[in-house]
């Protein structure tokens, strides 16, 4: 309240601003002394210097790109390397005519139209004095075609770059990924001076996730240029730190060995070593070669890959989601006990159908007249589907839901790569959510055998599968092993520490049925058992068919086969020391036990053969 | 006959300065303005590679600019006065509108698009600030107590902290600064000025680690050191250096500026426009730009100074020493004592939204000098 007692002083106001003005002219004095003292540091003091780094000779700085790193296997096999290639580059600064000039390269040498438009992109991106590359890959024939003419084509060069090559193609390509031109969205949100004379940037796979670590850091030259900007002289280099090597958990012969055992089938088999999570096979068929992509795949090449029937694109080991069928009734019978929902003795007649109270539909069984009277180890071992709908109405979505979504069903595993989708664990909250319905009871009963709204990549069965191996300790499967650049190395072992915390005796029973159905003479794989010393556990599935495409074109000669249901198969061993989880997914197989456990056979007998063999060594 | 000649003779000068005042202009501000207006042609000439499209656009925006000034020096103080509430509230609420649209637009947004006209309410403020603080004050007893500069502060942080956002660093610190230097010219205490001056040494590794933006960071990093990163942000400062250095004493002579030439300067022509300044035309030129730029200040703390009531005593004062504030960052920042923060030379510097608000400023001093009532002695 004082102020309205205070009175204005005119007067003494215009006192203070005086004063004020006075002080702060002083200020503005000093400061502008000192911006002189330093104008006086720069022009007179450092003139010298600056002089020479200015006037005859001009400093320019350029880019040093860092080599990228290169990715093993995990027996330092080669997956992706660094591979000098002739590239012929234009530097339009100094063409004259552009158009001209290219029409006349490209009747020398056969340059498509593609490659041409991909030029023309590149070259608004660039500046005019940057070399820019119109066709990579150059045979000796083509570098020597172009050095004869070499001097009637100023600003064209032939230079040497280090480009990236895929050695085993389709084999890896679904892991490593591949690198391609950074593009116009990338180039705004890349770091700048990292990325400056940087052209490639991993797209997918590996090469995107570990894109930090394989980039590496870059170094820079400041060059001496005369008056016509041309390079004279390095003055001084900071060399670029190049990207870190990457080894993969992945065995690129066990790769080999399930891409070829899937053979005519399109599909996907993942391996898990089980005290690791080091994922050993990680294999999608068809692939597809990614070393087209590196130099700039023409609009036709990727075109033919995108509508591909088989879809090579597509990776189905990681992104595939198919209703995982009765691979998944050995998780769902460890539900019902581990909930007491049921005891492992408890026997039911199954004749071959099954009914809800009341209700006239009758959910049927595979085996048409039913199994007869299972417990829940013969039910596993013959895949009963009566003994599973039957449990699962005892237990309801609810409990069987849960009990899933540890397991990891309906969740992404956290694997390091780019690109993993979530499967479906269904829920009564996901069926009102996304399909804005009530749940049913006939939707718990399918979701018994693993069928209705249930999808699981194959991933995320080995996942499961590796997990149930492991006692119920958590399996997070990943991909590299070891980060290795100049100074460290980083090496990555099985990061998830969780335990489900299931009962021994429960997960034995469970294993023993899963045992069963390779060993036992009604089991539904038998075939495995044959010239093996340890056991095999596993399970068979077979999937109804979701079409792959909605547009698809009517085929008929492909129609049987597109009917059929896929073949799957999860299996661990040995079962006396579990060290490998697989997961087998082959589409349109028919059935699990003919066509899916053969495959994962074969991984198995190659890894336990090549683990006695390299223990013998020792 | 003898004395009509004579009469005739100097007649004609007098004409033209009736005529200036006759349209309130004051007469040494305006001849200080042409002055450095003339040699911003010069520089931009050689700047912007001797392009006469650059200098025509540059001329219509000046000559917009010098328009306003002479019809704001019109119009008599007691308008600006009475107006300063409205034209900050209305600041504040297009600084607002722009924060929103930029939300929506996900981005860094400045602009205000009317459809037929864009502009940068964060410009207005330059001026609504000062002008909103004076009048604020004027109402005052001063020296302000306390409470008075609490809610001066007040005023002044929201449009601040919104044109911050924006991100647009240099012009927050042009307002922040106007609002303060009303303040100071107001008698704030010193006590008071040193304890925010230790408090802001405090807040710093706040300010430093929640408000800046990234790229923000790595301007201050790269001023402190410019070697650490030549490719990037540091190249600028590193190659203003070499510009600034090699013009020596002397010189290198108009359009000799090989940095800026050979494409090594860039924004050559807009905020490293003094490097090239000085790499042409040496310590000489650059001292005698300061010079003038002081010939300025020093007349704008003349016109404060004359000022007959406290609004127009404050706003002038105030309008003085943001001119030289833009004048040390710009200078500061292109020879390496300041980081980089994207303030154009005044009055010199090709790019027009700066150049009208300035203007508009000295179109204010002249009201304010032009207006006063002359007692008789």
């Amino acid at each position: 309240m004082d102020n309205h007692f205070a009175v204005k002083d005119p007067l003494e106001e215009s006192r203070i601003f005086l004063n004020r003005v006075v002080a702060a002219f002083v200020l503005i004095i000093l400061i502008m002394s000192g911006l002189v003292v330093r104008l006086v540091y720069l022009q007179i003091v450092g003139h010298e210097h600056y002089s020479t780094l200015s006037k005859d000779n001009r400093i320019k700085i350029a880019p040093l790109p860092p080599t990228r790193g290169i990715i093993y296997d995990r027996n330092g096999k080669m997956l992706a390397q660094n591979v000098p290639t002739y590239s012929l580059e234009l530097t339009p600064e100094r063409i004259e005519n552009l158009d001209e000039t290219l029409k006349n390269l490209q009747q020398l040498l056969a340059i498509s139209d593609d490659k041409l438009e991909q030029f023309q992109k590149l070259r608004k991106r660039n500046k005019a004095f940057t070399s820019t590359p119109l066709l990579q890959n150059l045979t000796e024939e083509e570098v020597a075609k172009f050095a004869v003419v070499r001097p009637y084509f100023p600003g064209v060069d032939v230079y040497v770059r280090l480009v990236r090559q895929y050695p085993y193609a389709d084999l890896s390509s679904h892991v490593v990924g591949y690198v391609g031109r950074i593009n116009e969205q990338e180039l705004k949100t890349l770091p700048s001076a990292e990325y400056r004379g940087t052209d490639f940037i991993g797209k997918i796979g590996i090469e995107k996730t570990y894109e930090n670590q394989l980039h590496g850091t870059a170094g820079y030259e400041e060059i001496e240029t005369n008056a016509q900007a041309r390079a004279v002289n390095t003055v001084a280099t900071t060399e670029p730190i190049a990207g870190s090597n990457i080894y993969l958990t992945l065995d690129i012969d066990l790769q080999k060995i399930a891409y070829d055992a899937l053979s005519e089938y399109n599909g996907a088999a993942v391996a898990i070593e089980i005290k690791t999570g080091a994922v050993l096979v990680f294999a999608s068929r068809p692939g597809f070669d990614p070393n087209p992509f590196v130099a700039g795949i023409s609009a036709k090449e990727y075109k033919a890959l995108q509508e591909s029937h088989d879809q090579p694109l597509y990776n189905r080991a990681l992104r595939g989601q198919y209703p995982p069928g009765s691979t998944a009734k050995p998780f769902l019978g460890l539900a019902g006990l581990e909930y007491g929902v049921t005891d492992f003795g408890h026997h039911l007649f199954c004749p071959g159908y099954y009914r809800l109270p009341n209700v006239e539909h009758k959910y049927r069984d595979w085996k048409k007249f039913g199994h007869g009277s299972v417990d829940m180890n013969s039910a596993i071992t013959e895949s009963c589907d009566v003994y599973f709908y039957d449990l699962a109405m005892a237990m309801g979505i609810d409990k069987m839901h849960e009990f899933m979504d540890r397991f990891g069903f309906g969740r992404k595993t956290g694997i390091d790569l780019v690109g993993e989708v979530d499967g479906l664990m269904p829920s009564r909250e996901w069926k009102k959510r996304f399909r804005k319905h009530a749940w049913f009871p006939g939707e718990t009963i399918i979701t018994g055998i693993g069928q209705g709204y249930m999808q699981a990549t194959p991933l995320q069965l080995a996942r499961a599968t590796a997990t149930l191996a492991n006692n119920g300790q958590v399996v997070v499967p990943h991909l590299v092993q070891r980060v290795i650049n100049k100074d460290t190395a980083e090496t990555f072992e099985n990061r998830n520490p969780e335990n489900l915390g299931l009962k021994k005796q429960n997960v034995d029973n469970v294993i023993a049925a899963m045992t069963n159905v390779i060993h036992s003479s009604r089991g539904t794989a038998g075939s495995l058992a044959r010239g093996i010393n340890y056991h095999i556990a596993g399970k068979t599935g077979t999937a109804q068919v979701f079409t792959i495409k909605q547009e698809e074109k009517y085929n008929e000669d492909a129609i049987d086969f597109k009917m059929r249901d896929h073949a799957l198969f999860i299996a661990l061993a040995p079962v006396e020391d579990p060290q490998i989880a697989v997961a087998v997914i082959a589409e349109h197989g028919g059935h699990g036990g003919t066509v899916a456990a053969p495959i994962a056979g074969e991984i198995i007998r190659a890894y336990l053969n090549q683990n006695k063999a390299s223990a013998n060594e020792k | 006959m003898k004395n009509e000649m004579r009469n005739e003779y100097f007649q004609s000068p007098s004409l033209i300065g009736n005529l200036l005042r006759t349209l309130h202009v004051d007469i040494p501000l305006f001849l200080g303005l042409v002055l450095i207006c003339t040699l911003s042609f010069v520089i931009l000439y050689s700047a912007g590679g001797q392009e006469i499209n650059v200098l025509i656009r540059h001329a219509t925006r000046m000559g917009f600019a010098m328009l306003l000034m002479i019809v704001l020096a019109h119009i008599n103080p007691r308008q600006f006065q009475s107006f300063s509430v409205l034209f900050f509230a209305g600041c504040v609420l297009l600084l607002l509108a722009v924060a929103v649209m930029g939300q929506i637009g996900k981005g860094a947004q400045r602009w205000l698009d009317l459809g037929f006209f864009r502009f940068q309410p964060s410009e207005f403020t330059k001026l609504s600030a000062p002008m909103m603080v004076a009048w604020y004050l004027a109402e005052q007893p001063l020296p302000p107590k306390p409470k008075h500069v609490g809610i001066a502060g007040a005023l002044l942080i929201l449009p601040v902290l919104l044109i911050a956002k924006q991100p647009d660093l240099g012009t927050a610190l042009l307002v922040a600064s106007s609002g303060a230097a009303v303040l100071f010219f107001a008698g704030l205490s010193w006590w008071f000025m040193i304890v925010c001056v230790l408090g802001g040494i405090a807040l710093t590794p706040l300010l430093w680690n929640f408000y800046l933006h990234d790229y923000q960071k790595n301007r201050v990093l790269t001023f402190i050191n410019p070697e650490a990163d030549p490719m990037g942000a540091g190249y600028h400062i590193i190659q203003s250096k070499i510009a600034i250095g090699s013009g020596g004493v002397n010189g290198k002579g108009w359009l000799g500026s090989s940095q800026a030439e050979l494409d090594f300067l860039p924004e050559s022509s807009t905020d490293f426009i003094f490097a090239v300044f000085a790499e042409e035309f040496g310590l000489f030129g650059c001292v005698s730009l300061l010079f003038l730029y002081l010939l300025v200040i020093i007349r704008c703390f003349y016109i404060a100074v004359q000022a007959q009531d406290t609004y127009n005593r404050l706003l002038a004062g105030s309008l003085a020493f943001t001119f030289f504030v833009y004048v040390f960052v710009n200078i500061g920042m292109v020879i390496g004592v300041l980081p980089v923060v994207g303030v154009p030379l005044p009055l010199v510097s090709y790019g027009g939204t700066s150049m009208v608000t300035l203007m508009a400023g000295f179109g204010i001093l002249m009201s304010i000098h032009t207006h006063r009532k002359v007692h008789p002695v």
